[in-house]
C-alpha cells in the first residue's frame, strides 16, 4: 500500500497550532508523525482509536434516528445549552451559533472556566500583544507568569519563543533573559535565568508593587527585605531593572492567574504593568490559550453575538454575562434543562455537582472519541475530528487563523454536517 | 423582468439628474427598456429617487482589529441589539456592529457594496471568514503594505529595473495571498519605528532595520501599483495622523506624488494646522486647494461624528497615542513581518474645542473641494464616527441653515479656528449621489457599480422624498441587489451573500525564491499554510487589471 506523506500539518492539540508537522498515512490509517510534540502524537495516533459509539438513550440507532431524537430533545427543551466547541472547527461554530440563536438557548465554552477571566481583563483594560511570530523574532526578555509551558504546550519554547532563533534574535536562547514566576518550581522554571516562586493567591499584590516601583513611588513600610508574594522586595527590584532594561518583552500567563485568588483582577493588575511599561520599551502579554480553538470560539461568538462567551439567546438576541450565562454556574443553578455538547468532555472538566446535574437533564454529545461523558449521554453522535477527518479554521493563541488538512477518511460525518442536521430538524419544527 | 417606474433617477455617471424615468432589471443587470417583455414586478417609485447602491469605500467592518475591538467592547453593544426574524440573524453593537448587523445597517442605508480598509495578509482569513457573515454586501479588502519588511528589503536593492520588477511581483503575491483588492499604506515605516520604540516619522526619517525612507516606500509603491494597473489605487493612511499641525506632512506627501493616481483616506485626520500656542486650527483650505489642482487625487473625508466611536488602525503608535492621551483602554498587536495595530474606545464632544475644529475641519474639506468625484463621504467607520451616521451627514452638506445652527452648539472657540461658518455652499441631489456612490464606483475602478448604465449590477436604492434629508437618508423604501429587492420600507425582507472582489495582477503569484528563506525563518507559519485558501471565497469575482 502506498504511503501518504502529508506536510506542514496544523496540529489540533493546543493553542500554539504548530502547522508544519509531516504525517504519513498508510491504507487510511495515520503511521507515522514527525515535528510533534508527545501530546500532539498522542493526539494524532489516538484519533482513529474508540470511536464514540452512535447511540440513542443507550441503544444503537441510525443517524437519522440521532438527529431525530437530538432535535426533539431540543426544540422541547425551555433553554437548552450548547456547550463545548474548543476543539473543533470554527465553520462548526457558526452552525453552533445559529442553532442556538433558532433554539433561544445559551452558549459557552470552555474558556469561562479556563482563560476566561483573561478575556473579561481585556474588556476592563485592553491587552497590548503581538503575533508569536514577533516574540520569535524581537523579544529579548520573556516573563513566564503561572504557565508552564514545557509541559502544556510543549513546543512553544522552541518553536516560538524562549529558544526560538528570529530575525532580531539570531542567538536564540542565549541572546534572552527568561524569568518564571510561579508558585512552585517546573520543567519550565528550571529554563529560566530567574525563577521567583511566590506564595500562592498573592499575584494582584505583586502586580501592584511593581507598578508602583516602575513608576518610583516610595513604598510605605517596606523595605528591601520586607516580603512582596514571600520574595523580597529586593528581587523584585532586580525584575523591574531587567524590564526597563529590555527592548521588546512579552508576559506569557496561564490558568495559574486566571484561575487563583483574584481571577481577573490578576490579569487587570499584569495588563495595567505592561500598560505602562510601553513608556519605557515594547513590552506586551499574551495568555496561553489550551484548546487548540478555545479561541476561534471566541472569535465566532464575537462576531456573530458580539461577545466572547457565556451568551444567551433567550430573548431572541445576544445577551451576556458571565457567572449567569456560563456553563459551571448555569449547570450549578440548574438554570438549563437539556445540553447539546460538541467536542467536549464536561465528564472529566467540570465540578462534580455541574456533571450531576448534567446526567440529570436530556444531555446530547457530538465527539470523535469515547470519553467520560459519552456513556451516560442520553444521544451519542460520533464525529470526524477536526484536522483530522475533516477540514476547517483554528485560531491560534495570537488570533492568528490556520486552516486545518484533511488527512485520513472517517466512517463519520463532521460536526458542522451534524449540526446543519439538528438545525434543519429544529427549524422545521420550529416554523410549523 | 422588474420595472421601476416613476423615479427620479440620479445616475450622475450618465449625467442623469433627477429625471423621471423607468429603471429595468433582468437577471441581475439593468437592461434595455422593452416594451415587449412583461414585467414580472414593477415598482413605483412615485414621489422617490432612484439611485445607485450606495458604495462604501473606507470602513473597518471585518478582520482580526474590528473582532477584537468587539470582544473588547460590551457597553458598545448592549442597548444596541436586534431580533432575529425569518429571513435575518440576531445582532448587537452600535459602532463595532456584529458581522449580520453589519450588513443589515449597510442596506438600510441604501448601500451594496463596501470596503474594508486594512488587512494584513497573515491574518486576510479572519477578515474573509467574516465578510462570509456579512450578508447584504459585495465586498472586498485592502492589504497592507506600507511597513512590509520584505518590501523594505526590496525597496533597499541598489538596481533600479531589477528593483521595480521584484516590487511588481512582491505586491502581486502579497495581494493574491490575502485576496486582497487594492495596496493600502498605514503611517509608512512609522509602524516599523514603533516596534523599535523609536519615535514619529517625517518622509525623510530613515526606518529602521534597512534605513528606507517614508517618501522611498511611498514613491515605489505608488509606482508599482501604477505599474500593475491595478483597479484602485494606492489608498493612503499619511504619516503624522491626528497630529496638530500636520497639514505639511500632508502636504508633502502630495506633493512628492504629484502626477501620480493616489487615493488619500480620512483626510480630516491629516489637515490640521497649529496655532501660536499649539493648538489646532483648520488647514482644510491648503488641503482643498492642492485637491482642487491635482485631479490624479482623490481622498474620502473621515468626518467626525459626535458621540462614542472606537478608533481602530494599523497605526499602532498613534494609537498608544490615544491610550495616553484618554487613559482609555488599549488594545495592541503587533503583526510579525507585516504591521501592527491598535484600538482604543473612545467619544467626540462637541463641547471639547479639539473635536469641535475635528469636525469642522472635515466638513470644510467636504465643502470646499469643488469636483465631488474627488472626495468620498465617509467617517472611516468607526474612527470618526459610525457608518449609520452618513445620514446626518448628508443633512449637514444639503442644508446650510442646519449647519450654521449645529456651528452654534459647538465649543464657542471653535469658529475662531475654522471657517465653516463662512461657507455657503450647499449639496444638490446628484452631488450627494456623486460622494456616496458614483465618485467610490470609478475611484475603486469598479465600473459596474455606482450606475446605472446597460449591463450594470442592478444594485438600486430607492428613497422618500423627504424635506429632512437625514430622514430621507437613514431608511431606504427598497433597497435591490442583484436585481432583488432585499430590503423593503427599512425591513431586510432578504438575505444575500455579496461578491468578493479581487485582483489578479500580472506579478509573480509565488514568492520570490530568494525571499523564502526570510520567510522560513522570520514567519511563525509554514509557507504553505499562508495564502487564503479558495475555501474561503464563497462568491469570487476577479476584476481586471488594466
Amino acid at each position: 500500500m502506498a504511503i501518504t506523506e502529508h506536510k506542514d500539518v496544523v496540529c489540533t492539540f493546543c493553542g500554539s497550532l504548530c502547522d508544519d508537522l509531516v504525517v504519513e498515512v498508510e491504507d487510511n490509517k495515520i503511521t507515522k508523525i514527525k515535528n510533534v510534540c508527545k501530546i500532539g502524537r498522542n493526539r494524532l495516533m489516538h484519533s482513529q482509536l474508540d470511536y464514540a459509539p452512535l447511540k440513542v438513550n443507550g441503544q444503537e440507532a441510525s443517524l437519522n434516528d440521532a438527529y431525530d431524537e437530538a432535535a426533539r430533545i431540543l426544540t422541547e427543551a425551555k433553554a437548552p445549552l450548547i456547550y463545548g466547541l474548543s476543539s473543533t472547527t470554527c465553520e462548526a461554530n457558526r452552525e453552533a451559533i445559529e442553532l442556538t440563536e433558532i433554539l433561544k438557548g445559551l452558549i459557552d465554552n470552555p474558556s469561562s472556566y479556563c482563560h476566561g477571566p483573561g478575556v473579561l481583563a481585556r474588556q476592563f483594560v485592553g491587552m497590548p500583544s503581538c503575533t508569536l511570530g514577533e516574540i520569535k523574532n524581537r523579544s529579548d526578555l520573556i516573563i513566564v507568569w503561572g504557565a508552564n509551558p514545557m509541559e502544556s504546550h510543549m513546543r512553544h519554547f522552541s518553536k516560538y519563543s524562549v529558544m526560538a532563533k528570529g530575525m532580531y534574535t539570531p542567538e536564540g536562547r542565549k541572546g534572552r533573559k527568561v524569568v518564571v514566576i510561579d508558585v512552585r518550581p517546573t520543567p519550565s522554571s528550571k529554563t529560566a535565568d530567574m525563577f521567583i516562586q511566590v506564595t500562592p493567591g498573592h499575584d494582584f499584590e505583586i502586580a501592584s508593587v511593581l507598578r508602583a516601583m516602575l513608576k518610583g513611588l516610595r513604598l510605605e513600610g517596606l523595605d528591601d527585605d520586607s516580603l512582596v508574594g514571600g520574595v523580597p522586595l529586593s528581587r523584585w527590584k532586580e525584575f523591574i531593572e531587567l524590564i526597563k532594561a529590555s527592548h521588546y518583552g512579552v508576559v506569557m500567563f496561564g490558568i495559574g492567574l486566571t484561575q487563583s485568588k483574584g481571577k481577573d483582577l490578576n490579569i487587570e493588575q499584569i495588563i495595567t504593568l505592561v500598560d505602562e511599561i510601553n513608556k519605557f520599551t515594547r513590552f506586551y502579554i499574551m495568555p496561553m490559550r489550551g484548546h487548540a480553538n478555545v479561541n476561534g470560539c471566541n472569535q465566532v461568538l464575537s462576531w456573530q453575538a458580539g461577545y466572547p462567551l457565556a451568551v444567551s439567546y433567550n430573548k431572541g438576541y445576544p445577551r451576556f454575562n458571565p457567572g449567569e450565562f456560563s456553563v459551571v454556574d448555569m449547570l450549578n443553578r440548574k438554570d438549563v434543562d437539556a445540553a447539546l455538547i460538541i467536542a467536549t468532555d464536561p465528564g472529566a472538566h467540570l465540578p462534580k455537582s455541574a456533571v450531576d446535574y448534567l446526567k440529570s437533564i436530556p444531555t446530547i454529545v457530538v465527539e470523535p472519541t469515547r470519553n467520560l461523558s459519552t456513556p451516560w449521554a442520553n444521544v451519542v453522535i460520533p464525529v470526524a475530528p477536526a484536522g483530522v477527518g475533516v477540514e476547517g479554521t483554528y485560531y491560534r493563541m495570537d488570533n492568528v487563523p490556520l486552516r486545518l488538512k484533511k488527512l485520513v477518511d472517517f466512517p463519520y460525518p463532521s460536526d458542522v454536517e451534524v449540526l446543519r442536521a439538528i438545525k434543519e430538524r429544529v427549524s422545521h419544527v420550529k416554523n410549523n | 423582468m422588474l420595472k421601476i417606474i416613476n423615479g427620479q433617477v440620479y445616475d450622475p455617471t450618465n449625467g442623469v439628474r433627477g429625471e423621471v424615468r423607468d429603471i429595468f432589471i433582468e437577471n441581475g443587470k439593468i437592461v434595455k427598456p422593452s416594451s415587449l417583455s412583461q414585467a414580472d414586478e414593477i415598482i413605483d417609485a412615485s414621489g422617490c429617487v432612484v439611485m445607485p447602491g450606495g458604495v462604501e469605500i473606507h470602513s473597518h467592518i471585518a478582520g482580526p482589529k474590528v473582532n477584537s475591538a468587539r470582544s473588547m467592547c460590551p457597553e458598545d453593544h448592549y442597548d444596541h441589539f436586534k431580533g432575529s426574524t425569518s429571513v435575518s440573524r440576531s445582532g448587537t453593537g452600535y459602532t463595532v456592529p456584529t458581522t449580520y448587523l453589519t450588513g443589515y445597517l449597510y442596506s438600510q442605508l441604501g448601500y451594496t457594496t463596501a470596503f474594508e480598509a486594512a488587512v494584513p495578509v497573515l491574518e486576510a482569513r479572519h477578515a474573509h471568514e467574516e465578510l462570509n457573515d456579512t450578508p447584504m454586501l459585495d465586498s472586498g479588502m485592502y492589504t497592507l503594505m506600507g511597513n512590509n519588511y520584505m518590501i523594505m528589503k526590496i525597496l533597499n536593492e541598489k538596481d533600479d529595473i531589477g528593483r521595480r520588477e521584484r516590487l511588481r511581483d512582491m505586491i502581486t503575491w502579497l495581494l493574491t495571498s490575502s485576496r486582497g483588492y487594492s495596496v493600502k499604506v498605514v503611517n509608512p515605516g512609522g509602524v516599523e519605528s514603533w516596534k523599535w520604540n523609536q519615535g514619529g516619522v517625517d518622509l525623510d526619517t530613515p526606518v529602521p532595520p534597512f534605513g528606507i525612507t517614508p517618501r522611498k516606500i511611498l514613491l515605489e509603491l505608488v509606482k508599482g501599483v501604477e505599474g500593475l494597473k491595478l483597479p484602485h489605487s494606492l489608498h493612503l493612511h499619511a504619516n503624522h495622523l491626528g497630529e496638530v499641525g500636520n497639514y505639511k506632512t500632508t502636504l508633502e506627501t502630495m506633493h512628492t506624488l504629484e502626477g501620480l493616481r493616489t487615493h488619500f483616506t480620512h483626510m480630516q485626520f491629516h489637515s490640521y494646522g497649529i496655532t501660536k500656542n499649539n493648538g489646532i486650527k483648520s488647514a482644510a483650505r491648503e488641503i482643498a486647494d492642492c485637491l482642487n489642482e491635482h485631479p490624479e487625487f482623490t481622498c474620502d473625508a473621515g468626518q467626525i461624528v459626535f458621540g462614542p466611536v472606537t478608533t481602530m488602525t494599523a497605526d499602532s503608535p498613534m494609537q498608544f497615542r490615544l491610550h495616553q492621551m484618554t487613559g482609555n483602554k488599549w488594545i495592541n498587536t503587533d503583526v510579525e513581518m507585516e504591521t501592527g495595530s491598535g484600538i482604543v474606545p473612545m467619544r467626540y464632544s462637541p463641547s471639547v474645542l479639539f473635536n469641535a475644529v475635528q469636525w469642522c475641519i472635515g466638513l470644510e474639506l467636504l465643502l470646499l473641494v469643488k469636483n465631488p468625484w474627488q472626495i468620498v463621504l465617509t467617517t472611516d467607520n468607526p474612527n470618526a464616527g459610525p457608518f449609520i451616521a452618513y445620514p446626518s451627514i448628508i443633512k449637514l452638506l444639503m442644508d446650510k441653515d442646519y449647519r450654521k445652527a449645529m456651528i452654534e452648539q459647538l465649543h464657542p472657540k471653535a469658529v475662531r479656528y475654522t471657517n465653516l461658518k463662512d461657507i455657503e455652499r450647499e449639496y444638490t441631489m446628484e452631488e450627494i449621489a456623486i460622494i456616496t456612490r458614483s465618485a467610490p464606483a470609478k475611484i475603486l475602478g469598479l465600473s459596474q457599480k455606482g450606475n446605472l448604465k446597460i449591463g450594470a449590477d442592478a444594485d438600486v436604492a430607492i428613497y422618500k422624498l423627504q424635506k429632512d434629508k437625514e430622514k430621507m437618508f437613514a431608511q431606504a423604501k427598497y433597497v435591490l441587489k442583484d436585481g432583488r429587492v432585499v430590503l423593503k420600507d427599512g425591513q431586510i425582507v432578504k438575505s444575500i451573500l455579496g461578491r468578493r472582489f479581487v485582483v489578479e495582477p500580472d506579478g509573480c503569484k509565488t514568492l520570490l525564491p530568494d525571499m523564502v528563506e526570510d520567510f522560513n525563518n522570520y514567519y511563525s507559519v509554514q509557507l504553505s499554510n499562508f495564502a487564503v485558501q479558495d475555501d474561503y471565497l464563497l462568491r469570487s469575482e476577479v476584476i481586471s487589471c488594466g
